[in-house]
C-alpha cells in the first residue's frame, strides 16, 4: 500500500485537531469569555489549595467564643461569623464544596443523560417513546421542586443533595443529546459507517456523538453553574449541606439573623456564588459563539 | 382550532398523571409512618398499627396511587397531620399569595426585558446596548435569594423606605417582584436582543428597506412582530420558572404563600401536605405551559393555518 500523498489542504482544515484549534482561536477573539475563564482558573486554584490557605477544622470549623462577629481585620481578613469561625477560611473551603457540587453532578447527569439521549435518538421506536414521556413528566416539575421533593423524603444531606439535583437535570441533557444526535442521525457518513460494518455501539461513539458534542458542551458548562445555584437555594433553605460544613448557600441563611449589624456576613458568601456562576456563564456564553458561529451576532 | 385544543388538553392527562404517580413514588421513601407521628412515640402498638391500616400506609404503591388519585378526583387530598385540616383549603388560602408574586414579576419581566432587548438590538455595539448587556450578563447570574437579601438590606434597613417581610400592602411586594423578576428579564433582554438582530437579518426586513419603509416601520411591523414569538413562548416558560423561583423569594421574604408552607410542612414532616403542595405547584406549571402552547398556537399564522381552514 502505498504511502498517503502530501496532506491536502482539505485535511488540514478539517482535521480533528486544527478544528479545536479553529474553536480556541475563536473563543479568544471574545474577551468576556476569556475574563470569565481567568476568574474560573482562579477559583479551582483556591478550592484546590484550600487547606494551604487555611486550615479546615482549626479555622474552618472550630468555634471560639471570644471572637465571634468581628468585622473584617487583619487576622480575619473576612472578618468572623456567630461562632467565631473565620469567614475567609470557610469561604475558601466552601468553594470546594460547590465547585466540586457544580462539577460532580453535571458529570453525572450528563452521563446519563446522554446515555439516554443517544440511545433514543439513534434506536428512536417504543424505548424512545417510554423514556421521553418520561422525561416530559419530569421537565415540567421546576429542577428546584423536583429537588425539594427527593430531598425531603430521604432526608437532608449531602448524598441526597447530590442525588436530588443529578435527577433534576438529567432530563434537560436526554433532550439535547437525543436532539443533536437525531440531525447528524440522517447524515451520509452515518450510512457509511453502518454499510462499513460497524457496530451500533462503535457509531454511536465514534461517529454520532463526536458531530453532536457542539450543544452538549455548551450546556453542560451552563449547567456546572445552574447546579451551584441549585444546590446554593436548597442547603439555603435548610434541604442542603447541613452545618457545620461551609457550604455558601447555608452560610447566607445562618447569615441572615445577623445581616442587619453584619452586613458582610451576607455580602462575601453571595458575591462568591454570584462570581461563580457569572465566570461559568461567561464561558458557556463564549463556548457556545465559538462552537457555532453562525449564531453569532 | 377546538381540535388542537382538545388533543393539547388529552395529552396534559398523562402527564398529570405522570406527575402524580412520580411525587407519590418520591415520598413513598419518606421514612416513618404517619400514625407514630400523629399518636406520639408512646402510643400502643397496635392502635398504631391500626391507624396506619386505616391510612393505607400498608398498602402497595399502585393501590396507593389508585386511592389518591380517586380521591383526588373528589376534590380531597388528604388530611394535614400537623392541623388535621383537608390540606388543600390550606393550598387554596395561600395560593393568592404565590400567583400574585409570579404573575407580577412576569408582567415586570415583559415590561423590562422586551423594551430594553429591542433598544439593545436597534443600536447594536452603541454604549446603550454594552450597558444593557452587561447588565443583564451580571443579573442573570446573581442568585435570586441573595439578591433579595441585599436589596432588603438597602431598601428596609438602610433607607426604611420599603417593609421587607408579610404581605399586607402592594408595598411588600415591590421587593419580592423585583428580586424574582430581575434574573428573569435579563434573560428576557438577552433573547429578544438576538432574535431581533437574527430578524433583521432576514430577506423580508431587507425588502422592506429596499421598498423605503421608515426606519419605526421596519423595527415595530416588520421585525419585531417575528421576534416576539420566540418571547412570548419563552416568557410563559419563566412564568414556570418564577412559580419556582418564588420558592426561595417566599423564604427570604417570609411570603404566607405555598412555598413556605411546603417548606414548614417539610420540616414537621407533614407528608400529606409536602405531597400535595409539590403536586399542585407542579400541575400549575404545566396548564402554564400548555397555556402558552394554545396562545402561541393562536398567534403564530403559521401552526393556526394548520388548524383552520
Amino acid at each position: 500500500m502505498s504511502e498517503r500523498p502530501n496532506k491536502s489542504v482539505f485535511d488540514k482544515k478539517y482535521s480533528k485537531k486544527s478544528q479545536k484549534k479553529e474553536i480556541w482561536r475563536r473563543m479568544k477573539k471574545n474577551k468576556l469569555s476569556i475574563i470569565g475563564l481567568v476568574i474560573f482558573c482562579i477559583l479551582v486554584i483556591i478550592a484546590l489549595s484550600a487547606d494551604f490557605i487555611a486550615d479546615y477544622e482549626e479555622l474552618a470549623i472550630k468555634q471560639h467564643g471570644d471572637i465571634r462577629l468581628q468585622k473584617p481585620s487583619k487576622e480575619h481578613i473576612f472578618g468572623t461569623d456567630q461562632y467565631g469561625r473565620d469567614l475567609l477560611a470557610r469561604m475558601v473551603h466552601g468553594s470546594r464544596i460547590s465547585l466540586g457540587l457544580g462539577f460532580f453532578t453535571t458529570g453525572i447527569s450528563l452521563a446519563i443523560g446522554g446515555f439516554l439521549g443517544a440511545m433514543t435518538g439513534y434506536y428512536g421506536g417504543i424505548f424512545d417513546e417510554i423514556v421521553m414521556r418520561l422525561m416530559d413528566i419530569l421537565l415540567s416539575i421546576p429542577a428546584l421542586l423536583l429537588a425539594i421533593a427527593i430531598v425531603s423524603a430521604l432526608g437532608p444531606n449531602m448524598i441526597n443533595l447530590l442525588i436530588a439535583i443529578t435527577i433534576s437535570q438529567i432530563p434537560g441533557f436526554t433532550r439535547i443529546v437525543r436532539s443533536t444526535v437525531l440531525t447528524v442521525v440522517g447524515e451520509d457518513y452515518i450510512e457509511a459507517a453502518r454499510a462499513c460494518g460497524s457496530k451500533d455501539f462503535r457509531i454511536i461513539t465514534n461517529d454520532v456523538l463526536p458531530n453532536a458534542i457542539g450543544p452538549i458542551i455548551v450546556q453542560g458548562t451552563m449547567s456546572v453553574a445552574k447546579m451551584i445555584l441549585l444546590a446554593a437555594g436548597l442547603s439555603f433553605i435548610g434541604l442542603g449541606i447541613q452545618p457545620p460544613q461551609p457550604e455558601w448557600g447555608y452560610m447566607l441563611s445562618e447569615a441572615r439573623e445577623y445581616m442587619r449589624d453584619y452586613p458582610h456576613l451576607v455580602l462575601i458568601p453571595g458575591i462568591a456564588i454570584a462570581i461563580s456562576v457569572f465566570s461559568i456563564n461567561l464561558i458557556g456564553d463564549g463556548l457556545r459563539d465559538a462552537l457555532d458561529p453562525r449564531l453569532r451576532n | 382550532m377546538y381540535r388542537y385544543v382538545i388533543r393539547r388538553l388529552l395529552t396534559l392527562i398523562p402527564i398529570l398523571l405522570g406527575i402524580i404517580f412520580l411525587v407519590l413514588f418520591i415520598m413513598s421513601f419518606t421514612p416513618g409512618d404517619p400514625a407514630s407521628l400523629l399518636l406520639g412515640q408512646d402510643a400502643p402498638e397496635e392502635a398504631i398499627v391500626q391507624l396506619n391500616t386505616e391510612l393505607g400506609y400498608y398498602d402497595p404503591l399502585l393501590v396507593k396511587y389508585a386511592k389518591y388519585i380517586w380521591n383526588a378526583l373528589h376534590g380531597d387530598f388528604g388530611l394535614s397531620y400537623r392541623t388535621q385540616k383537608p390540606v388543600f383549603s390550606e393550598i387554596i388560602i395561600r395560593f393568592p399569595v404565590t400567583l400574585k408574586l409570579a404573575f407580577y414579576s412576569v408582567i415586570l419581566t415583559a415590561i423590562i426585558g422586551i423594551p430594553l432587548g429591542i433598544i439593545s438590538a436597534v443600536k447594536k455595539y452603541k454604549p446603550i446596548d454594552m450597558v444593557c448587556t452587561s447588565c443583564a450578563m451580571v443579573f442573570a447570574s446573581l442568585p435570586r435569594f441573595w439578591l433579595g437579601l441585599l436589596l432588603i438590606l438597602l431598601f428596609s434597613v438602610e433607607l426604611k423606605l420599603l417593609p421587607s417581610n408579610g404581605v399586607g400592602t402592594w408595598k411588600h411586594f415591590v421587593l419580592p417582584v423585583f428580586t424574582l423578576a430581575a434574573p428573569t428579564a435579563a434573560n428576557i433582554l438577552r433573547l429578544t436582543r438576538s432574535t431581533m438582530l437574527e430578524t433583521i437579518r432576514q430577506d423580508y426586513v431587507r425588502t422592506a428597506r429596499a421598498k423605503g419603509a421608515s426606519e419605526r416601520l421596519i423595527i415595530f411591523r416588520h421585525e419585531l412582530k417575528n421576534a416576539l414569538l420566540p418571547v412570548i413562548t419563552s416568557l410563559g416558560v419563566e412564568f414556570g420558572v418564577l412559580l419556582g423561583g418564588a420558592i426561595l423569594i417566599e423564604t427570604v421574604f417570609s411570603m404566607p404563600g405555598i412555598s413556605t408552607l411546603m417548606i414548614t410542612s417539610i420540616r414537621m414532616k407533614d407528608t400529606p401536605q409536602v405531597t400535595a403542595s409539590i403536586i399542585f405547584f407542579a400541575i400549575l406549571v404545566c396548564i402554564t405551559m400548555l397555556l402558552v402552547d394554545l396562545i402561541y398556537a393562536l398567534i403564530d399564522p403559521r401552526i393556526r393555518s394548520k388548524y383552520i381552514k
